[in-house]
């Protein structure tokens, strides 16, 4: 069992470097491209008791890890995936 | 003034943190504290947390070592009242630990800025800036890609109405602007105190103004403010 945490910046949240990606895409010549935004995508590998559990528990342990470590809830927004 | 200094893997400004800190207290060291300890000495009046890149900026600058061990003691220390100076990556682990609001993220120019800045003090009814001027302006280096403030407007507001704002990004004369923004940060703030004035956090490095051949004395009002405090 897997677990796909994706952390972005919430909206309204000034992202420098997705501008800058923006920015580079229209000189390479993809002008349609609008506003850019880049996040970070963190894949956990789930072992143990927690793998055996619930697919509701399993998601409540791996909110709890983001909400405490993997996102920063002042600037950033997070959501759960598991896999497998 | 019974200082601990708190040393991270990947720290870096801790030394010149010890000089400034030794000076200002009349030559007594501060306590080195590794950040794999668990415990603090007893009767610590004050916390420094130094500037560097903890852990290697891994994840968030400071998400790291805001869960190292050493922190949870610091929080504990810090919600009972002992003072807390937390500077660069110090000030980035105290927003991560909570101790103070908000977050810092990267330079909205994306460049890593290594430079003096002038600094207007916004407010003097504090331990750690009673012996400067309100509105005095102070030289002192800066150095971080990840020093852009942000918070959002209603809490912006709130640590203006609480005169929680230490420090703004300003120029010479003292001119807080959209020119002189260093780094993005929201309303120029360069440095905040939390809601009892207890904890303080900023960008920039009083610690490297606090020797007249080197730097200027601009940042020393600051070490000799939190030593008279603590007497």
């Amino acid at each position: 069992m897997k677990a796909r945490v994706h952390v972005s910046l919430k909206n309204g949240v000034l992202d420098p470097q997705g501008r800058a990606i923006g920015q580079a895409l229209h000189s390479l010549g993809f002008g349609d491209v609008g506003e850019v935004r880049q996040g970070k995508l963190i894949e956990l590998e789930l072992t143990g008791a927690l793998a055996s559990k619930s697919r509701p528990e399993i998601e409540a342990a791996v909110k709890d890890m983001a909400q405490k470590l993997l996102a920063n809830t002042v600037i950033e927004n997070f959501s759960v995936e598991l896999v497998g | 003034m019974k200082a601990a200094l708190i040393t991270f893997p990947g720290s870096n400004r801790e030394r010149d943190m010890r000089m400034a800190l030794t000076k200002a207290s009349g030559g007594k060291p501060p306590v080195d504290v590794w950040h794999g300890d668990s415990d603090l000495p007893q009767g610590i009046d004050l916390i420094v947390l130094p500037g560097g890149f903890s852990y290697g900026d891994y994840l968030r600058c400071g998400a790291m070592a805001a869960n190292s061990p050493i922190m949870r003691e610091v929080k504990k220390r810090a919600d009972n009242g002992t003072r807390v100076l937390a500077v660069c990556n110090g000030f980035q682990i105290a927003c991560e630990a909570g101790l103070l609001p908000g977050a810092l993220m990267t330079n909205a120019g994306l460049q890593f800025i290594c430079k003096d800045v002038n600094l207007r003090v916004e407010t003097t009814q504090s331990e750690f800036t009673k012996k400067y001027r309100k509105g005095q302006t102070i030289r002192v280096p800066v150095a971080h890609h990840d020093g852009n403030y942000t918070l959002d407007a209603d809490a912006v507001k709130k640590l203006e109405d609480e005169d929680r704002i230490a420090f703004r990004y300003a120029d010479p004369l003292g001119n807080v602007a959209a020119e002189t923004n260093l780094n993005g940060s929201v309303a120029n703030i360069a440095g905040i105190y939390n809601a009892r004035k207890t904890v303080l956090g900023l960008m920039p490095h009083p610690e490297n103004a606090t020797d007249p051949m080197c730097g200027g004395m601009d940042g020393y009002g600051l070490f000799e403010s939190i030593a008279e405090s603590l007497a």
